[in-house]
């Protein structure tokens, strides 16, 4: 399973800077949309990978941390959903404000 | 310590005021104006209550620890000087108020004038009243900050604004001197008490750092003071309303330096250091800028070059360092305060009434108001040191000591010559300043016709007159007692024998004094022709100017070096910064691979892949090949590979024991698509060209370079995350949360805990960037205006209501409406369970997957459903959403459940959890934290229907922008 989330990650990450560098901001947005699955489950993976063990704890005892997968990076990635929802919103609007304005979809501005 | 808290109030209450003042509507001036009388007569009361306590060198002192591990404490002490500082800034206040009062326009917000006043006179207090030198440093920060906002009080007005940058710049970058040398200071002493400090004279000057903490200290008094080569910025300030420069430029502001240049005297004056730094900026001061006062065209520039001059007066008395010279210094502080503020006033009156400040047009006013014109005679007889005035006195005080000997140098031996030169000088500038505007043939050219302000405005300038008069006639019953305990407290209680009387006989200083009557009447009559020619500055030492020397540097460093490192290192462009970004990302990440050879591949034992697993992962990449291949031409088909990516990863959560993270992720995702679909109407159409099919070298060779990039990012981030795989799990900050979430958080649902209650204040600074974001979104949209060419209605839609339109018995928008008539109404009715199903998800959120968060995506998901099935009218007529409502009460109640653990006397945002017993419902978890997270949950739901809403409403402008285009 490690293998294939690290392939996973690696053409993830590639696909996103790839569009990142592009010249059109759609292909921009879509890249960090990818990037961002890429951070995401990277950051994640650093909490290493344990199925089966979601850390929700019996009531009433204290936790055992050997016996549930690491609740840290999951609080951390859920953190960084947000936050990317958030960036993917806003830079949606200045795109199209930028496209408004410019004429056109250019990340420069630049006509074709 | 009844004393302790009058000291405290004596600084505090300004700042109360001040606070006050600014929460006043725009137009409430009376009130305003009765706060700030309030605190000066208040104030002026417990000034005069501690002076019994002050005399003969003795001080009253009140602490509160700050920061005692740096020796940083809240302490003020008022002695003799303090004493006398204090009650200038309250007494010249509170008659500043009461002539602001009648000169601030009705149009201007007088609350915020009072407002930034009261703060200035607090910041003022804090300085003269400071026990310890970093709080002294800091209401000297204070003052250079609140004379900013006062100079800039017109702040349409350009002058205005250059001239407080100026102030600011210059007074606060000799503030930032000071602060070193006082760090410096209390260094060499052990101590910033200010007590310690003035105890210690005899260590600071055998200090090795004596030199550079002297030149520090003297750099922050200079500056402040206006002393020449820094002057240039107070004849700028002049464009501050006249009340600010009544006070600011002759009582307070500019007296600050020369009171830190008193308060120290006694531990660093009477080295050959100190004569020779601060006598020379003394005296050039003095003669420079009572040179330049003569040729001034404007009222109030010849007043603030006359400022400088007086100070610069001071400096050099301060700077002699012979204790005679220190009482002749602080009886010249009091007497110029007086004098100047009610000329500045007078001048204020002047402009007010005649709509000008040009010498050049003002004349004959003797006419129209001869009462402030004979008040501001005997002001201006007083700068000149007419006898009888109490300006002689003090002059008089300096002749002697400038005759006297004290290092027997050459600069020494000049001074009288100087001095009686600079006397002349004061006399013809002050000549002028009375013939020029009172006497002459009646005026011409004025805006307004020229009458007697109200009563009240001319009583600050009678009172302060009458004070001239007063200490002029009987200088020793006056003032004598004042001038004792403040010059006592600068140079101890063993005063030199000096007299406070009007005759002191045929004498040498009273010879330069006639000298420079004379020669001042002589000078001004020789130089009446120049001055009515009317060119502005003086005709010797015009390219003496400070002030372009200063605007070059500033051009230098803020425009030219500024532009030549944008040129160097920036680019507007967007994809060489991110092409930049990902290169700087690579090399950092590759450094600590290369050097300790982290790549390798660890010891843990693999996870075993299942068959569905690579099945899975295996669909996800080619989505994500997919998405980067098709996103230039087929938006929506990229858009919906990239869905099936953002799937996969939600999928891997799951299965890898993360379900708050698949929860999340899958509801992100759906409004995220709903975001970007919405969007996708205002993107230009995109058609494969000749050109694409057939790119250039240079595109090619782009493209290579950027997926060589590509390519180095996604080797990189697989081989990092495969080599932490691979390796066992150190003990981290985990396992405390793992064993405390139930325990103290009260909640089985570790990682909501965490959100909730351990990491709360991120949680909460998350939400509020959310609130941010949504905000903008808004805002930007609200001036959004679509390319022309996507304005029109999308084809079919065309297409549709074409069709309405042929047949005679449909309306316009019905096939649009039938269109999804099932979905539609499936749709309507699915609100109800997607709500309870937030409900559910928010409950349960502390044990179990859920939370605010998600609950909050899942209400605005049941929003977005109705604006999808009835079109934005459709719902917006059955439905109203208040978007802001949502986020301004889910921001509020995330952070009073904070604030609440703080009244109760724990940390910010502590929780307290226990479970309640509800009937039907059963156990449900009660956590404050719960609370908070109906915050997240209102918050959410806000925002995210916010910006949908937002985009959605884009629809209904496009058509209407061409209608209002003229079009048919």
């Amino acid at each position: 399973m490690e293998t294939i989330l690290a392939i996973g990650i690696g053409v993830l990450g590639g696909a996103g800077t790839w569009l990142l560098l592009r010249p059109r901001t759609y292909q921009v947005i879509i890249g960090l949309s990818l990037l961002s699955y890429a951070v995401n489950l990277f950051i994640f993976s650093m909490g290493r990978l344990r199925p089966g063990a979601p850390p929700i704890l019996e009531k009433g005892v204290a936790g055992d941390p050997a016996a549930f997968a690491d609740p840290l990076p999951q609080g951390l990635v859920l953190t960084a959903i947000v936050i990317g929802f958030a960036m993917t919103a806003l830079f949606l609007v200045v795109l199209l404000t930028a496209r408004g304005r410019t004429g056109s979809d250019h990340v420069d501005g630049l006509g074709d | 310590m009844p004393d302790g808290m009058l000291l405290f109030a004596l600084v505090g209450m300004p700042f109360l005021g001040s606070l006050l003042a600014s929460l006043l509507p725009r137009a409430a001036r009376e009130s305003a104006v009765l706060i700030a009388a309030a605190v000066t007569v208040v104030g002026i009361g417990i000034t005069i209550l501690f002076y019994p306590q002050v005399q003969e060198g003795a001080s009253v002192a009140a602490k509160l620890p700050w920061i005692p591990e740096f020796g940083l404490e809240f302490g003020f002490r008022i002695d003799g000087l303090a004493w006398l500082f204090a009650i200038l800034v309250y007494g010249i206040g509170g008659l500043v108020v009461l002539y602001a009062r009648y000169y601030i326009a009705a149009e201007d917000p007088a609350p915020r004038f009072i407002s930034f006043l009261l703060a200035f006179m607090g910041a003022m207090l804090g300085v003269v009243l400071a026990g310890n030198l970093i709080l002294l440093v800091f209401f000297w920060e204070l003052t250079s900050l609140f004379s900013f906002l006062l100079i800039g009080y017109w702040h349409h007005n350009a002058g205005a604004r250059d001239g407080a940058r100026m102030a600011l710049t210059v007074t606060a970058a000799g503030g930032i001197c000071l602060f070193v040398g006082a760090i410096l200071l209390g260094r060499i002493v052990g101590s910033y008490d200010l007590d310690v400090v003035l105890a210690s004279g005899e260590a600071i000057r055998s200090s090795p750092l004596f030199l550079p903490v002297l030149v520090l200290i003297l750099l922050g008094a200079l500056t402040k003071s206006a002393q020449f080569p820094f002057h240039f910025w107070l004849p700028n300030a002049m464009s501050a309303p006249t009340p600010v420069s009544a006070y600011l430029h002759s009582a307070t502001m500019v007296k600050a330096g020369v009171f830190l240049l008193a308060r120290l005297w006694p531990v660093m004056a009477g080295t050959d250091a100190w004569f020779y730094l601060v006598v020379p900026a003394g005296l050039a001061t003095l003669v420079i800028g009572a040179y330049f006062a003569i040729f001034q065209q404007d009222l109030k520039g010849l007043l603030a070059y006359s400022t400088i001059s007086h100070l610069g007066l001071i400096t050099l008395l301060l700077g002699l360092g012979s204790p005679l010279a220190a009482v002749a210094a602080v009886f010249h502080i009091l007497n110029h305060a007086i004098f100047k503020a009610s000329l500045f006033m007078a001048a204020g009156i002047i402009d007010h009434e005649t709509g000008t400040r040009d010498l050049r047009r003002l004349s004959g006013l003797w006419r129209y108001m001869p009462f402030t014109a004979s008040l501001a005679m005997v002001a201006a007889a007083a700068m000149a040191g007419v006898p009888l005035l109490n300006g002689f006195l003090s002059k008089e005080m300096f002749f002697a000591e400038a005759v006297a000997d004290h290092t027997g140098s050459l600069l020494d031996d000049s001074l009288p010559y100087f001095a009686t030169l600079a006397g002349m000088f004061s006399v013809a500038y002050s000549l002028r300043f009375i013939l020029g505007t009172f006497f002459g043939p009646p005026p011409t050219d004025l805006p307004r016709m020229p009458h007697e302000p109200p009563r009240w405005m001319r009583f600050p300038i009678e009172l302060l007159v009458v004070i001239c008069l007063v200490i002029g006639i009987i200088p020793g019953r006056a003032v004598g007692w004042l001038l004792a305990s403040a010059a006592q407290a600068v140079v101890g209680t063993d005063l030199p024998y000096y007299s406070l009387a009007v005759w002191h006989g045929f004498n040498l200083p009273l010879l330069m004094s006639v000298i420079a009557m004379a020669g001042g009447i002589v000078l001004y009559l020789a130089l009446r022709g120049y001055l009515a020619s009317g060119s502005e500055g003086p005709p010797l030492l015009q390219d003496l100017n400070a002030q372009r020397i200063f605007e070059n540097v500033m051009v230098t460093l803020s425009w030219k070096w500024a532009r030549t490192l944008e040129q160097i290192f920036g680019t507007r462009r967007l994809q060489p910064q991110l092409r930049l970004l990902v290169m700087v990302a690579i090399l950092a990440a590759s450094v600590p691979v290369l050097v300790h050879g982290a790549a390798s591949v660890g010891t843990r034992a693999l996870t075993p892949a299942t068959p569905a697993f690579i099945l899975v992962w295996a669909i996800g990449i080619a989505c994500a090949l997919g998405a980067a291949h098709q996103a230039k031409f087929h938006r929506l088909a990229a858009l919906a590979l990239t869905g099936g990516a953002g799937l996969v990863t939600c999928l891997t959560f799951l299965w890898l024991s993360a379900p708050d993270l698949a929860l999340t992720q899958l509801l992100v995702e759906i409004v995220t698509t709903v975001l970007i679909l919405l969007g996708l109407r205002w993107l230009p159409k995109r058609i494969i060209t000749q050109e694409d099919m057939r790119p250039s070298g240079a595109v090619i060779a782009r493209r290579f370079r950027d997926l060589a990039l590509a390519l180095a990012v996604g080797l990189g981030l697989s081989m990092l995350s495969y080599a932490v795989m691979t390796r066992p799990l150190p003990d981290t900050v985990s396992r405390f949360f793992v064993e405390r979430a139930y325990t103290e958080g009260g909640g089985t649902n570790i990682v909501n805990v965490i959100l909730v209650d351990f990491r709360g204040f991120d949680t909460l600074g998350e939400i509020t960037v959310l609130c941010v974001v949504a905000l903008t979104v808004f805002a930007m949209l609200r001036r959004f205006r679509p390319a022309p060419d996507s304005v029109e209605r999308p084809e079919q839609q065309r297409i549709q209501n074409a069709y309405d339109a042929a047949r005679p018995d449909r309306e316009v928008g019905d096939t649009v409406a039938d269109y999804l008539l099932i979905p539609r109404f499936i749709m309507q009715w699915l609100f109800p369970p997607i709500a309870v199903l937030a409900v559910y998800l928010f409950m349960r959120g502390h044990d179990l997957p859920g939370g605010g968060f998600a609950a909050g995506i899942v209400l605005s998901i049941a929003f977005v459903l109705q604006y999808m099935a009835a079109g934005v009218r459709g719902a917006e007529a059955v439905l109203r959403v208040l978007p802001l409502r949502w986020m301004g009460l889910g921001l509020l109640t995330a952070s009073l459940t904070g604030l609440a653990s703080l009244l109760l006397g724990y940390p910010f945002l502590t929780s307290y959890a226990r479970y309640v017993h509800l009937p039907v419902v059963g156990e449900v978890p009660m956590a404050s934290a719960l609370m908070f997270d109906l915050g997240v949950f209102a918050l959410v739901v806000g925002a995210t229907v916010l910006m949908l809403i937002a985009l959605a409403h884009q629809s209904l402008r496009g058509p209407r922008e061409t209608r209002s285009l003229g079009e048919p």
